[in-house]
């Protein structure tokens, strides 16, 4: 018994039987094979890097040095502070779309669906372009932060409040109808059952969505906001090493958006 | 605005191709690569495997910005200058490729376990199982997520504008810009992308209920 439930946790082995000494023989070859085409592409990479003085010395050298490092560090906090603020608004606004998505009274619902709709099918960085151009032209100007902010607010809570609804209507109906039957009334039953135990069902999915503000926080670059990117961006030109600043900054990102989803699938894992 | 009816519309039905032409691309491209990174994800091969992993590690955790600005602005430095569609359209295609991987590899789990059995009791090899059997099986799963993932690969394609591909989004700020008639422009712009992502979630229902296999 026991090789099957290894197995069963190893979706590997799904598709095909534990290999033979032939099979065995031609996985060995295409091992060495695709090992010898990876080495050809590593090494077709660091000549062309090589060749336009790429993996010189002062491409790299900023790196080491303090005050750089302070520089990206700084746009490294803005983009966690975008994130983490932008977080902060759009996680409750999610919730209360998807109270009115799950109203009771008509219009309400109407309302909070024509939002949802609205907001899931702009592009962000139209909704960037309206607090950019669009509303100064009509006297509504708002601090460069919170151009970056509100538009990512407006268009992740839409998202946010489709997770919550899920979550929601993921519960079995049981425990709606036994809050009922205890008398309680709608709003008591969504503030007192419905949500701690939707909360909870969808904390993973809220902790993906963080790597999706972060994402978008990289928008900055377009409104000149100094987070990461934009950071990296003036780095570059200012140094005539772009290709190297832009690789930092996004190691940087893969490194704490891989931490985020990380956490995201151990949440998954522990509720499982 | 008004008197200039023809010139707007002229601009953001220019930008308006420009968008479906690289949306297309970028998801035949994404659909092509994720089946592929997903085949190495699954076969027995170690270092393939690996690399397959890596692949999704770092595509799907990295801002599609910082990428396009990575191969418009980057890659010209190691002499690999191409067109500026070709290497937006690219960039995106690779990006949504880890996606549609792990819609595939979803899809693919989806797929009762004895089917797989049954198949290599009879004999098929992993081409054969794969084809025959998981497959079909698997696909209608995969069409409502690929469904959300074309649309995601449009709304993206805005992303370009970034980097100075005049698509939709950047013929409306490009006409805010010219006519002063801001509200305007983007308004018009926003109802055709509401058309277009209605349009595509209407057809991934229907061909979702198309593809329904009695079980």
């Amino acid at each position: 018994m026991k090789p099957l439930t290894k197995a069963r946790r190893d979706d590997i082995h799904l598709l095909f039987d534990p290999p033979g000494p032939r099979a065995r023989r031609r996985i060995r070859i295409a091992t060495a094979v695709s090992l010898a085409v990876f080495a050809a592409l590593l090494a077709f990479a660091v000549r062309q890097f090589a060749a336009h003085g790429q993996l010189d010395a002062d491409q790299w050298r900023m790196f080491c040095e303090w005050p750089i490092i302070r520089f990206l560090l700084s746009g490294l906090g803005q983009t966690l502070l975008v994130t983490a603020v932008a977080a902060a608004l759009a996680f409750p606004l999610g919730g209360i779309v998807a109270l009115g998505r799950l109203a009771r009274n008509g219009p309400t619902r109407a309302l909070a669906r024509t939002y949802v709709e609205l907001f899931r099918s702009v592009p962000l960085l139209l909704l960037l372009y309206v607090f950019l151009f669009g509303l100064p032209g009509v006297g509504l100007t708002f601090p460069v932060f919170w151009q970056l902010v509100i538009p990512i607010v407006l268009g992740n809570a839409a998202v946010v409040a489709e997770i919550f609804r899920a979550g929601v209507l993921s519960l079995p109906r049981g425990q709606t109808e036994a809050a009922y039957s205890l008398g309680m009334t709608h709003r008591q039953t969504m503030s007192g059952v419905v949500f701690p135990q939707a909360l909870r069902a969808v904390s993973p999915a809220l902790v993906s969505q963080l790597v999706r503000l972060l994402k978008d926080s990289t928008l900055g670059y377009v409104v000149s906001y100094l987070e990461l990117l934009h950071q990296a961006k003036v780095l570059g030109e200012y140094y005539h090493a772009v290709l190297s600043t832009c690789l930092v900054a996004a190691a940087c990102f893969i490194a704490v958006n891989s931490a985020l989803s990380g956490a995201a699938s151990w949440l998954e894992a522990r509720r499982a | 605005m008004f008197t200039h009816v023809d010139a707007v519309a002229g601009q953001l039905g220019r930008g308006l191709l420009l968008t479906l032409a690289m949306t297309a691309l970028t998801f035949t491209g994404a659909v092509a690569g994720g089946l592929v990174v997903a085949v190495l994800r699954i076969c027995p091969v170690a270092p393939l495997r690996a690399f397959g992993a890596g692949y999704v590690a770092v595509f799907r955790n990295i801002p599609l910005l910082v990428l396009l600005v990575l191969f418009v602005f980057g890659l010209p430095d190691l002499g690999l200058l191409y067109p500026l569609f070709a290497t937006v359209t690219t960039a995106m295609a690779l990006y949504w490729a880890a996606f549609v991987c792990e819609v595939v590899r979803s899809g693919v789990r989806a797929v009762p376990r004895g089917q797989a059995e049954a198949a290599r009791a009879l004999g098929l090899g992993f081409g054969q199982c794969l084809r025959h059997v998981i497959l079909p099986q698997a696909v209608r799963p995969m069409v409502q997520p690929l469904g959300s993932i074309f649309i995601g690969c449009a709304l993206s394609t805005s992303l370009a504008a970034a980097v100075g591909v005049a698509e939709l989004t950047g013929q409306a700020e490009f006409l805010t810009l010219r006519y002063d008639q801001p509200l305007t422009s983007f308004a018009l712009t926003t109802v055709v992308y509401v058309a277009l992502t209605l349009t595509s979630g209407l057809v991934a229902g229907r061909v979702e209920r198309k593809l329904a296999v009695a079980r």
